[in-house]
């Protein structure tokens, strides 16, 4: 079992490897020339006025908040796919219904106004 | 000689144990030589990429593409590392420098890794998961947390509102793309890449032609290709996450993004076009490498197509199109195939009605979507305008005149 992860393992290092090889070239190749302005942080040719980071915008809260209801919806999925015919009716039928309780709210999110952007 | 990629494997595999090698070590060794090559692939494909992409984006929009270094432009860009390379790395004040670094790398591996699991040929693959499909999409996380580090970790506002639109799209984009992946494990009653392409007697885009759909559309806006690249809109933040890198710290985020979408392409040949299957694959497994990669190509031009052909949509109908249209369209296409499998194998159909209804089933599905689309969608109202005459008549023209 371990052993099939052990190719993944040497990849991601090799991987790993290679991008910072790569990252290093380009710092022997190319010129090094300490500038104040060069270094500020490009905003559209002004001096930034602020810090870069900000709050954000509370939209994307929503959002990630779906996210999460669905994708955990969806990894209850994936070992089901794979052994729903053996279990018969009952595996499909239990399904059905968590779709449908998941339904429930997705329907609520959407009349509540979750999905809209304006 | 009908099978040389794992003649040389098992060449080397003899060599190594003849040097007295344990079998634990030949097995790592030659799990890291198998690394190398797969990685070197990627990189090369990358290059060819770059210049292909750009020769299909000049014939498509009627002009010529790169055609100046070498025959047909092919040194192209071999210049254009040349040239990244040479050029000065800047580190914004105030950035994060650590994740600053990391995100690039990151950004590279992720995709890298996802190559591990799919099968090039009936005796080609890198490991045999049996959780394929779950080691996808897990890895295919990475690449989104690389671009929320980037955006973060960079100081500027254009990088985080360019981080935070893409955090938006691609976890929205996720959902329906793994509910379509559940049709070829539920075909295949496995996860692993190897089971589903050999499960595949007819390829899985003609048993659920609308997964495959829905697959296409939800990786195009994985990968940040248009019409879903509002991440780095020009015209509104600049370049979006990658605004503050420079040099080749720059062309690590433009080689993850060409091999991403090679690597959809990859997935798309794997999961619905029956991977290395073809004539005669099964017995010279180099066809069956030869037929991958023209399907990967597919998928690839598909997608470079898509992306050269359409413009770019807003942020509301991004996420419109996603959660008012794709997810519910998958939910209701895996509770059909699910019912009809159940039904079909419990009346135990032969093969070829299994695939038959299937396919039946997802045209009806489609052409109930545009019916329902059709209702409930209302055509943007736009303002009548009367025609006004461009030139006057000759004899009109003249009456008119004030006669001197």
């Amino acid at each position: 079992m371990a052993i099939e992860f052990l190719p993944i393992a040497i990849l991601f290092v090799l991987a790993i490897a290679l991008a910072v090889f790569i990252v290093f070239l380009g710092s022997i190749f190319g010129p090094k020339r300490y500038i104040n302005t060069k270094m500020m942080p490009y905003e559209s040719g002004m001096t930034p006025i602020g810090p870069g980071t900000r709050r954000m915008n509370v939209r994307f809260y929503l959002i990630a908040v779906l996210f999460i209801l669905f994708d955990i919806e969806v990894i209850f999925f994936l070992p089901w796919a794979v052994v729903f015919r053996s279990l018969g009716l009952f595996a499909l039928i239990e399904m059905l219904v968590f779709i449908g309780i998941l339904l429930v709210g997705y329907v609520y999110a959407w009349k509540k106004g979750a999905l809209e952007w304006e | 000689m009908s099978d040389p990629i794992n003649l040389i494997a098992n060449w080397l595999q003899g060599l190594l144990l003849g040097l007295g090698l344990s079998v634990g070590l030949t097995k790592i060794i030659l799990s890291f030589v198998g690394a190398v090559v797969v990685a070197t692939i990627g990189m090369l494909t990358v290059i060819f990429l770059i210049w292909l992409e750009r020769k299909i984006a000049g014939r498509i929009q009627d002009r010529l593409g790169p055609n100046r270094a070498g025959p047909y432009g092919l040194l192209q860009p071999f210049a254009d590392v040349i040239k990244i390379l040479t050029k000065e790395y800047t580190t914004p004040d105030g950035a994060d420098v650590v994740v600053y670094n990391i995100a690039p790398i990151m950004a590279v591996a992720s995709v890298l890794l996802i190559w591990a699991v799919i099968p090039f040929a009936s005796t080609v693959v890198g490991t045999n998961l049996n959780v394929g499909v779950l080691y996808i999409m897990a890895v295919g996380a990475f690449g989104l947390l690389s671009i929320l580090m980037a955006g973060l970790s960079s100081n500027n506002k254009f990088a985080l509102l360019g981080a935070f639109r893409s955090v938006a799209q691609l976890i929205s984009y996720e959902i329906p793309m793994v509910v379509s992946l559940l049709m070829p494990v539920i075909f295949a009653r496995s996860m692993g890449l190897v089971d589903i392409v050999e499960a595949q007697m007819p390829w899985f885009i003609i048993l659920s032609p609308l997964a495959a759909l829905i697959f296409i559309i939800a990786s195009m806006a994985e990968v940040n290709r248009a019409p879903f690249d509002l991440m780095e809109a020009e015209s509104e933040i600049v370049a979006g996450f990658h605004i503050e890198y420079s040099g080749m710290k720059f062309g690590m985020f433009y080689v993850g993004e060409f091999l991403h979408v090679f690597t959809v392409g990859a997935l798309v040949a794997t999961l619905f076009l029956g991977g290395w299957r073809g004539p005669w694959a099964e017995q010279y497994p180099i066809l069956g490498l030869i037929y991958f990669y023209i399907k990967t190509f597919v998928g690839y031009f598909i997608v470079a197509w898509v992306r050269l052909t359409v413009p770019r949509i807003r942020i509301d109908q991004m996420l419109d199109f996603n959660w008012k249209f794709l997810t519910p369209l998958s939910l209701v296409l895996l509770i059909i195939t699910a019912v009809l499998d159940r039904v079909l194998v419990l009346v135990n159909s032969e093969r070829w009605v299994y695939s038959l209804v299937m396919f039946l089933a997802n045209i009806l599905i489609i052409w109930a979507t545009v019916e329902v689309l059709k209702k409930t969608t209302s055509k943007p109202k736009r303002k009548e305008f009367p025609m006004r005459p461009v030139a006057m008549a000759p004899e009109t023209s003249t009456s008119t005149e004030p006669s001197s």
